[in-house]
């Protein structure tokens, strides 16, 4: 054995190495500029969401409110019925004068002569204070009782909507008076009603019950929600029972040839083809080729039911394929046939998952406009429809039309309405959250 | 007898038979050594098939076929010089026949005898029972109308008979053969089977129906204006003609429309996609579970709101921004308009984010766990992993991605319809207003529409371009994604 010299003649003590730069400032430098940017992109993200929730809402909460007046209007049989001829002609009440009777009474309430000679431009701006759906608001109350004729009735009737939106400061009253809508006159009448608190802005429950109409005031979205709601029952009965039977042939049943990979891609495809393109194959196939009325819910139903099959099917798909195959083997093990496998024991196991599907499904549909407006729902609709064949719109196509006018009291009925069916979109996707969390089962 | 008496009379016959075969099924007699086929609910279900289905297709089928045999057999016993005038007024000659033919139900006898002498004013007899007569009607018109009524009356009542007739015998056909040994079952989960067949080729039948029903409407649109001006004009100005002016239609040049729908779409993709991918890679590779946890739903909220929001949020808050910040830098004249390129592209680039960033981070956690930890354990960094490592891994599968997302962005309607304007021109300034294929789409389409008229129907000329584009890229995406999958599968 020789002994290793410890300590060679001449050797150095051992240094470290300099450290190699290895750039790693420059490394970390770059890691921490990455991890920014991500935040950024996120924080752009989130921004832009609140950006425009938060617009939507600050323009639209207060759509909600609707400045009302209270009047006691005098039913004056010298003005609804001058000739006395009531019980004879029907028409006479319907056609009665009934924008004078709530003038009158606001004449009263203000202690303005309306007989005295000389104040007609006075007037004039006094009718304009009320709404003239007032006519059809006292017709109603006159026609399902002519008794009240003759006597005084306390009636909360809208103010116009110039008016509506000068109480609610929307209004810039620094504009010379020549160049503004609402004149000092008015805002003047309307400092003294406000202040004995006969002005009022109360719950505006006419925008989920009124019509169409061109007035901002007496419009509302009762045509569109019945509409929408026509829509989502016909695509929840047609693509749900639809979908759900597709898409068990193609999980369960279907032989892996070309034909049925044929109907995949199809469907794939489908769920990316753009929703206009459904709005033209209903113009084309529903409206034209079939005969059905346009602007029709009906319509309008099956061509979102077309455009929703694809995230149904996807959708149920996934969650039969997440069933696991054990269920499948003991179903058949002891002696169920293919079918009753199926429908006894993988789909009720699905069925979270393919509701889940449904309600985001149904959700696509009832925001989705673009196919709407090709098969005609854009259209006036002042009247309920009573059925699915009737001419309804839309929520999503009332809020593009509502987009298009030009009165200030729309931009803020446009939000109102957005609230609306955001809200509704909220609770529909909430419910979807809520079924996956409750009964979402994990093998 | 009306349509609905008639299905329902069905619908009772099929519960009935229902009823009956289920409980027959479960009272059979036990047999020594012979074991019950089906359960007694087939046996009854099998009965309802039978009861409804083929009296349904039989009716429906008659429907459908007897007012083409019934226009055909009145048109041919009109006489010969009506007939051989002319071709357009066919349909007019025989709305008239049909509408008196429906009036005269609802005539008493005495004035049925008058319209039959010829004595009577038709229109005016007509009008008075709330029937709306176009013309006044010719004296042909009344036999082929009275030949329409009587024809149409045995064709309701026959069509109902022979339904009826047909559910009983279903009925008793399947009350009929109830054994132990009647392999009800088989029967009722064939039947099944077909329905679920049919159920899964609805989606091949919309896809049909789209493909034929735009091809037609194109072909038509094509006899009267050239491919070529189509395809390859630079100016779109479909002049609406006026009525009987014949010849002067306007012209339907494609590409300022392609252009703007195609700049569109790139100024929205060069926002979303690196705002989608790196929040994608932030939330994979950075983020906290809880961070996660919220951000992630966060922003597939914004996927979750429908496009008319946004286009209205581009109209009202975002077109005005952008043109009082140009105006505030330029000091005076703005250099972008409310409604134009940079407006519509922006809007659309915020509804991507969400489906730029899920479809990548999909992407990003398909590639294996593997790679990622290996890369760390080499000493690189967290972004160079993702750099050098996942991005090149998930790259095909990101391409995909963006394609998919291009289309829908090529394909998108309410934001461009409120904040991109409808001027078709040719401009490459961002902040010029520009229009796009989907804009004229809806343009064309709503209001008055005549299904002969070019102004009509370019808008399926469009839409089948449109289609093929999206297609295209669809089938594209679709099977690079898939490609890639199989990789690490």
């Amino acid at each position: 054995m020789t002994d290793i010299p410890f300590h060679q003649a001449g050797a150095t003590d051992a240094v470290a190495p300099p450290r190699r730069d290895i750039g790693i400032k420059r490394r970390y430098r770059a890691e921490r500029r990455f991890r920014l940017y991500g935040l950024i992109a996120i924080g752009i993200g989130i921004f832009f969401l609140a950006a425009l929730l938060f617009t939507v809402i600050r323009g639209g909460y207060t759509a909600f409110w609707q400045t009302s007046i209270n009047l006691a209007v005098s039913f004056d049989p010298d003005v609804i019925d001058a000739d006395g001829k009531r019980d004879s002609d029907p028409n006479v009440l319907a056609t009665a004068n009934y924008p004078l009777l709530a003038r009158n009474a606001l004449a009263t309430k203000l202690g303005i002569d309306v007989d005295a000679e000389g104040n007609r431009a006075e007037l004039r701006l006094l009718s304009g204070m009320i709404s003239q759906g007032v006519r059809t608001q006292l017709r109603d109350m006159v026609l399902a009782d002519p008794s009240i004729i003759g006597t005084t009735q306390n009636v909360w009737v809208l103010a116009a909507a110039d008016v509506d939106s000068a109480h609610k400061g929307q209004i810039d009253l620094a504009v010379p008076e020549s160049r503004r809508k609402v004149k000092d006159t008015q805002l003047g009448w309307m400092k003294t009603l406000t202040a004995d608190g006969t002005m009022v802005e109360r719950f505006n429950r006419g925008l989920f019950t009124f019509g169409a109409s061109s007035r901002p005031e007496t419009a509302g979205m009762g045509v569109a929600l019945i509409g929408s709601l026509y829509m989502m029952l016909i695509v929840l009965v047609l693509a749900l029972p639809i979908g759900v039977a597709a898409s068990i042939y193609l999980e369960e049943f279907a032989p892996k040839n070309r034909w049925t990979d044929l109907i995949e891609v199809n469907i794939n495809n489908l769920a990316a083809v753009p929703s206009i393109v459904f709005g033209l194959l209903g113009l084309a196939v529903f409206v034209n080729f079939a005969g059905l009325p346009r602007s029709a819910s009906l319509v309008g139903g099956l061509v979102l039911t077309l455009m929703t099959l694809p995230t149904i099917i996807i959708a149920t798909r996934a969650a039969l394929k997440a069933v696991p195959p054990s269920i499948r083997s003991g179903a058949l093990g002891i002696g169920a046939s293919r079918m009753q496998t199926v429908f006894h024991h993988v789909l009720p196991l699905a069925a979270p998952g393919i509701l889940t599907g449904t309600i985001i499904g149904l959700a696509q549909a009832l925001g989705e406009t673009a196919p709407l407006l090709l098969i005609g729902m854009v259209a006036f609709v002042a009247d309920y429809p009573a059925t699915p064949l009737d001419p309804a719109t839309a929520l999503p196509v009332q809020i593009y039309m509502w987009a298009n006018e030009a009165e200030r009291a729309f931009v803020e009925r446009t939000s109102g309405a957005i609230i609306i069916l955001l809200l509704f979109l909220a609770a529909m996707n909430l419910a979807a959250i809520l079924l996956r969390r409750r009964f979402e089962r994990r093998w | 007898m009306s349509v609905s008496w008639v299905l329902a009379i069905i619908l009772v016959i099929g519960v009935v038979a229902f009823m009956v075969a289920r409980l027959r099924a479960a009272r059979l007699e036990p047999q020594a050594g012979v074991k019950q086929h089906s359960l007694p609910g087939y046996h009854g279900s099998y009965a309802l098939i039978l009861a409804i289905f083929p009296a349904v297709v039989f009716f429906g089928i008659w429907k459908a076929a007897s007012p083409v045999y019934i226009d055909s057999a009145v048109w041919r016993s009109l006489p010969e010089q009506v007939r051989s005038a002319s071709d357009v007024n066919r349909s007019l000659t025989m709305g008239t026949i049909y509408t008196i033919g429906d009036g005269m139900r609802r005539l008493t006898p005495a004035e049925l005898d008058q319209v039959r002498s010829g004595q009577a004013d038709l229109k005016a007899l007509f009008a008075s029972r709330g029937v709306a007569l176009a013309s006044s009607g010719e004296p042909y018109m009344i036999p082929a109308a009275e030949n329409y009524r009587s024809m149409s009356d045995s064709s309701s009542l026959w069509s109902a008979v022979g339904a009826i007739l047909l559910s009983l015998a279903g009925a008793w056909l399947g009350l009929s053969g109830i054994t132990l040994r009647r392999r009800a079952r088989n029967n009722v989960e064939r039947v099944m089977l077909w329905g679920l067949i049919a159920a899964s080729t609805v989606a091949i039948l919309t896809t049909v129906g789209i493909v034929l029903s735009m091809l037609f409407q194109t072909l038509t649109f094509f006899q009267s204006v050239p491919l070529s001006n189509f395809f390859f004009g630079t100016v779109w100005d479909p002049r609406f003609a006026a009525a009987g002016s014949g010849g002067a239609t306007g012209q339907f040049g494609l590409i300022p429309l392609l252009a703007g729908t195609l700049y569109i779409a790139l100024v929205a993709m060069l926002f979303a996609v690196p705002v989608g991918l790196f929040a994608a890679i932030y939330m994979s590779e950075y983020a906290s579970r809880k961070v996660r946890s919220v951000v992630k739903p966060v922003l597939e909220v914004l996927a979750g709101i429908p496009t008319i929001v946004y286009g209205i949020f581009a109209l009202v808050t975002v077109g005005p921004l952008l043109r009082d910040i140009s105006a505030a830098l330029s000091g005076g004249q703005p250099f972008i308009m409310a409604q134009s390129v940079l407006t519509a592209g922006l809007v659309m680039g915020i509804m991507l984010i969400p489906f730029v960033s899920s479809l990548s981070d999909d992407i990003i956690s398909s590639v294996p766990r593997s790679l990622h930890d290996g890369s760390l354990g080499l000493g690189a960094t967290r972004s160079e992993t993702v750099r050098n490592v996942i991005l090149p891994a998930a790259l095909p599968g990101i391409v995909g991605a963006l394609l998919l997302t291009a289309s829908r962005a090529i394909g998108e309607t309410m934001i461009v319809v409120l904040a991109a304007g409808v001027a078709a021109r040719l401009t490459f300034n961002p902040g010029e207003a520009m229009t796009t294929i989907t804009v004229k789409i809806v343009n064309q389409l709503t209001g008055d529409l005549e299904f002969t008229s070019p102004q009509t129907l370019v808008a399926f000329a469009l839409g089948i371009t449109l289609f093929v584009i999206t297609l295209g890229m669809n089938v594209l995406a679709l099977y690079i994604v898939r490609k890639y999958r199989e990789q690490y599968e």
